[in-house]
């Protein structure tokens, strides 16, 4: 993707794809500025790939397999083989065969987007309820069941976004039209 | 503001209101009577005199939100049957039903991954930070406040329909997940000049107000072209099922990105890899390899009538009519082919012909009464022609999911009745 500096860029390349610089008296001045506050709490998204954002904290495999079984287990099975929910454990080897199981360790490319997920839309019935720590033990849990972690391990920010996951290297780019 | 709509309703006016209302109800309960009759009654026929005629019909007023007729109460979404749950699912338009290129608010397919959230507009707040020299807070009436800009365009779901059997039985079975409105709202690139981007700027996750926080990350380049902050659809505010009151609408791109419930817009030097655009919106091939941010939806096309479940009453004339839409553009041509696809003849395009809108086509017909096997081919002004379902899995298996835009013929047995051919 194109470099879209505004301050260097040229005429040309402005009116192609960036935003013209814009005098003070250009804009419209409509809204006002969003205070720290208003955003550190709305800031949940974490780096998929890398993790950033990831806030402090921690949680161990133990306690979010208590988490699991009392908040998760209901639509997700015992184990994590599905129900309601999706299916989230197993399904290694599968993805190119008959019958693909998708699954957090069969597909999902990245780690830490497991804790951006679990923390904004988990458990359906009551997204956003768990704290951070809470989140952490169970994502650490879930990569457990998956393989990706030991028992007695604890998860934070900096281990979550070193765990590699075995499906990151089959993304690629979309190359459509491909049927021509 | 007339002074009715500002002031309590005076007495004497709820008075008239309420028996006005009154007879309203005695009139439809005599059309209820005669609904008891539809499909055997012959007492509202030539030569006699309808019954609707004999007395006064509902008075001004007597639906101060209009519905459609009591007689049209099939034409409504068409919802899973044994789906697990339906907080995280779909409902599909009943294109058969329809004509022209609108699709109406009330039946405009449905794509939820939270279930809908009932927003009350004076507390929505939406958030524009991250790579930009002065992160900003807007209200409602804030975004009202920007120019306005109305556009129609389609809003396809990625998934429409999937590669795999069992195929649907109707046009809204198989491609209900489409839909097309006008759209007012902002252009998104007068919003964000508001906040200044910084050089970095690559990326926008946008994210929304409901219980899934829907997340998606849409690249600056579409954030700059026409992109749109949208808040009303066919004339009137958004429908809570379409993110009332304020969503992102992405022109030409898989429906799950334009988000709705819109709360907040970071824009980023890289995307977020959410759930949505790694586990969720992304198309296994069949080496096992996904390809991520297939947002572009290719040119498709469908015939709407005559189609399934419908059925032709006898030889003769019969118009053949459908929608094609690209996402990258205009339609530019649609082929018919009434001979199980060995030859191909140019439908008629209805105007307007829009840059990423459904365009109807037209095509008379005349039915010999014999089987017969008819489809619909959509071209878009890059030259690119809608395959068939053969050419697609041949390239990318049938375990993709996603995008598929394939011919979906129709066959037509020598009673009349049309079934899907694809089998
Ligand atoms: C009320 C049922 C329900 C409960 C309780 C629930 N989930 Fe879910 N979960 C779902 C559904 C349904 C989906 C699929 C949502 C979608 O596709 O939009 C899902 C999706 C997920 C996914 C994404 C799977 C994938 O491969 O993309 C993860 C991870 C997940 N849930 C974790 C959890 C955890 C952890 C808990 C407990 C804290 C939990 N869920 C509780 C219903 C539930």
């Amino acid at each position: 993707m194109r470099k879209c500096n505004m301050r260097t860029a040229s005429a040309a390349l402005l009116a192609a794809t960036c935003i013209a610089p814009l005098q003070a008296q250009e804009r419209y001045t409509i809204g006002r500025a969003a205070t720290d506050a208003e955003i550190a709490a709305w800031n949940i998204d974490i780096g998929g790939n890398d993790g950033s954002n990831l806030p402090p904290g921690s949680g161990t495999v133990a306690r979010g397999a208590t988490i699991f079984a009392e908040q998760c287990a209901s639509c997700h099975g015992d184990k994590g083989h599905g129900g309601i929910g999706d299916r989230l454990v197993g399904g290694q080897g599968t993805l190119a065969s008959p019958k693909p199981i998708k699954t957090v360790g069969s597909y999902w490319p990245y780690a830490p987007t497991l804790f951006d997920y679990i923390r904004r839309a988990m458990p359906m019935n009551a997204p956003q309820s768990l704290n951070d720590t809470d989140v952490y033990a169970v994502s650490a849990y879930v990569l457990h069941l998956n393989g990706l972690l030991a028992a007695a391990a604890t998860l934070d920010a900096k281990s979550l976004a070193a765990i590699k996951m075995p499906n990151r290297a089959a993304f690629v780019g979309d190359p459509r039209p491909d049927v021509k | 503001m007339s002074e009715l709509s500002d002031h309590p309703i005076s007495a004497s006016r709820r008075r008239f209101l309420e028996s006005a209302i009154a007879g309203g109800i005695a009139a439809t309960s005599l059309a209820g009577d005669a609904l008891a009759e539809i499909g055997k009654g012959t007492e509202n026929l030539p030569p006699k005199i309808p019954e609707w005629m004999k007395t006064p019909g509902d008075p001004v007023g007597s639906q101060l939100y209009g519905t459609p007729s009591q007689f049209e109460k099939h034409v409504v979404r068409n919802v899973p049957k044994n789906a697990a749950q339906m907080i995280s699912a779909s409902s599909r338009a009943p294109l058969q039903d329809l004509d022209g290129i609108i699709t109406p608010n009330g039946v405009f397919y449905e794509r939820h991954h939270g279930g809908i959230p009932n927003i009350d507009p004076e507390q929505h707040r939406l958030i524009l930070h991250g790579l930009v020299e002065k992160p900003l807070i807007f209200t409602m009436e804030d975004i009202r406040q920007f120019p306005s800009q109305s556009r129609i365009y389609f809003l396809e779901c990625s998934g429409n329909p999937t590669y795999t059997k069992p195929y649907g039985k109707t046009a809204s079975d198989l491609v209900g997940l489409v839909s097309c409105a006008e759209w007012t709202g902002v252009s998104l690139k007068l919003v964000l000049q508001e906040a200044g981007l910084k050089p970095e700027a690559k990326w926008i996750v946008a994210e929304g107000a409901d219980a899934a926080a829907m997340t998606r990350s849409i690249p600056i380049e579409k954030c700059l072209d026409d992109a749109m902050l949208v808040y009303s659809q066919n004339g009137e505010r958004l429908r809570p099922q379409q993110g009332y009151p304020l969503r992102v609408f992405l022109p030409g791109f898989e429906g799950n990105m334009s988000v709705k419930w819109l709360r907040r817009l970071k824009v980023t030097a890289e995307p977020a890899y959410s759930r949505e655009e790694t586990s969720k919106y992304t198309d296994l091939m069949a080496d096992g390899s996904s390809r991520e941010f297939t947002f572009y939806m290719e040119a498709k096309s469908i015939i709407t009538r005559p189609s399934g479940e419908q059925r032709l009453s006898a030889p003769g004339f019969h118009e053949i009519t459908g929608i094609a839409w690209s996402g990258h553009g205009k339609i530019s041509r649609v082929d018919i082919s009434v001979d199980e696809g060995k030859s191909w003849q140019e439908a008629q395009l209805q105007d307007p012909v829009l840059t990423r809108a459904l365009t109807r086509f037209r095509f008379p017909w005349r039915w010999d009464g014999k089987p017969v096997v008819i489809q619909s081919r959509a071209t878009d002004e890059t030259g690119y022609v809608q395959p068939t379902l053969a050419q697609l899995i041949a390239v990318r298996g049938e375990n993709s999911f996603y995008h598929n835009n394939a011919i979906w013929p129709w066959r037509i047995a020598a009673n009349g009745e049309v079934t899907n051919a694809q089998v």
